[in-house]
């Protein structure tokens, strides 16, 4: 057996992915901590932040060259902070002009306590950058009718939430993000909220295309060691979903045969 | 040398630089992975040598940094 599925793979922003764990580059305790947790999971994406450079006390350490040996690493730049249609167009643009591709974590929050995203303005976003040659991963609330407005408006794939950013709280409402994954024509990314590596695999199970997670990797204990757990519950989930889960019964069914006791 | 006075990433500067390249020298970031905006505007990497600064510019200069 591969590193996945025996060949699986998904293919969003027209770049194919053997890896269904994406992984975000925040809250780790240094760059080497982040490189080395990077590696263990395996992820072949990852998102970065843009911020202002401190000019009174520039920094010489880079995080894009402390991963620049991760083998096919996509950099995924995110809008993250911002609560303007403005404000994400200017930062997704300035994230292409500095260098690493045309991909966009699209992110316009609406919210400051839940940090859940002002849908429309996403949606907007999504319309707009489109259209000058982004490819749009918008991070949206797990609701089927923003879902396909944002693939009506470009989107390369769609993220849904699982609970709020950084809470670790795990997939609150299956359903929901079903009924997402039915009907989209993208990759369907379960990106904020898994806690453990259970929580990405149930994602899986569902048939979500891949996850996206940061904290529940970056704030254990031991972040290498979750991020190999992480991968292979992601790999779990995903085997689960191609095998076909067996069929719920309401009462017990005997796995011995029921002939043959002794008397 | 004459200087102009800039606002750099909110913060007020005198600076000798008369382009934005000369710029990125004199605050030491020659050769990093960053853009720039001057007044909202985003300034495309091959024209930084010729995009001239003046008195009251407005500058944004960003990097990547870890996130989610």
């Amino acid at each position: 057996m591969g590193n996945t599925a025996g060949g699986d793979s998904f293919s969003a922003g027209g770049k194919t992915f053997s890896s269904r764990l994406i992984v975000g580059s925040g809250k780790y305790r240094n760059f080497a901590q982040t490189r080395e947790a990077t590696l263990a999971s395996g992820a072949e994406m990852i998102t970065v932040a843009v911020r202002r450079v401190n000019i009174t006390d520039p920094s010489k350490e880079s995080l894009l060259e402390y991963l620049s040996d991760v083998p096919n690493l996509t950099i995924l730049p995110n809008t993250a902070g911002c609560y303007t249609l403005e404000d994400c167009l200017r930062t997704a643009r300035l994230a292409r002009e500095a260098g690493v591709g045309n991909f966009v974590k699209v992110e316009v929050i609406g919210d400051q306590k839940t940090l859940f995203p002002d849908n429309d303005l996403t949606i907007e976003a999504c319309r707009i950058l489109t259209n000058e040659g982004f490819f749009c991963f918008p991070y949206i609330t797990d609701d089927p009718v923003v879902a396909r407005k944002c693939e009506d408006a470009g989107a390369a794939a769609v993220m849904p939430l699982a609970a709020p950013i950084g809470s670790g709280l795990g997939l609150q409402n299956e359903y929901n993000l079903r009924f997402i994954i039915e009907q989209a024509r993208v990759p369907v990314i379960v990106d904020a909220g898994v806690g453990t590596p259970s929580d990405a695999a149930r994602c899986l199970e569902l048939g979500a295309d891949a996850i996206l997670t940061n904290s529940a990797i970056a704030c254990a204990d031991d972040p290498v060691m979750m991020a190999r757990a992480m991968k292979a519950g992601v790999e779990a989930g995903r085997l689960a979903f191609l095998a076909g889960r067996m069929p719920k019964k309401m009462y017990a069914s005997a796995s011995s045969p029921q002939s043959g006791l002794i008397e | 040398m004459s200087s102009i006075a800039v606002t750099i990433n909110g913060e007020s500067r005198n600076v000798a630089a008369m382009n934005i390249e000369a710029l990125l020298s004199e605050l030491n970031l020659s050769g990093r992975k960053l853009a720039i905006e001057l007044n909202r505007e985003l300034v495309p990497r091959e024209r930084f040598s010729e995009t001239r600064l003046s008195e009251g510019d407005c500058i944004e200069i960003v990097q990547f940094v870890g996130g989610g």
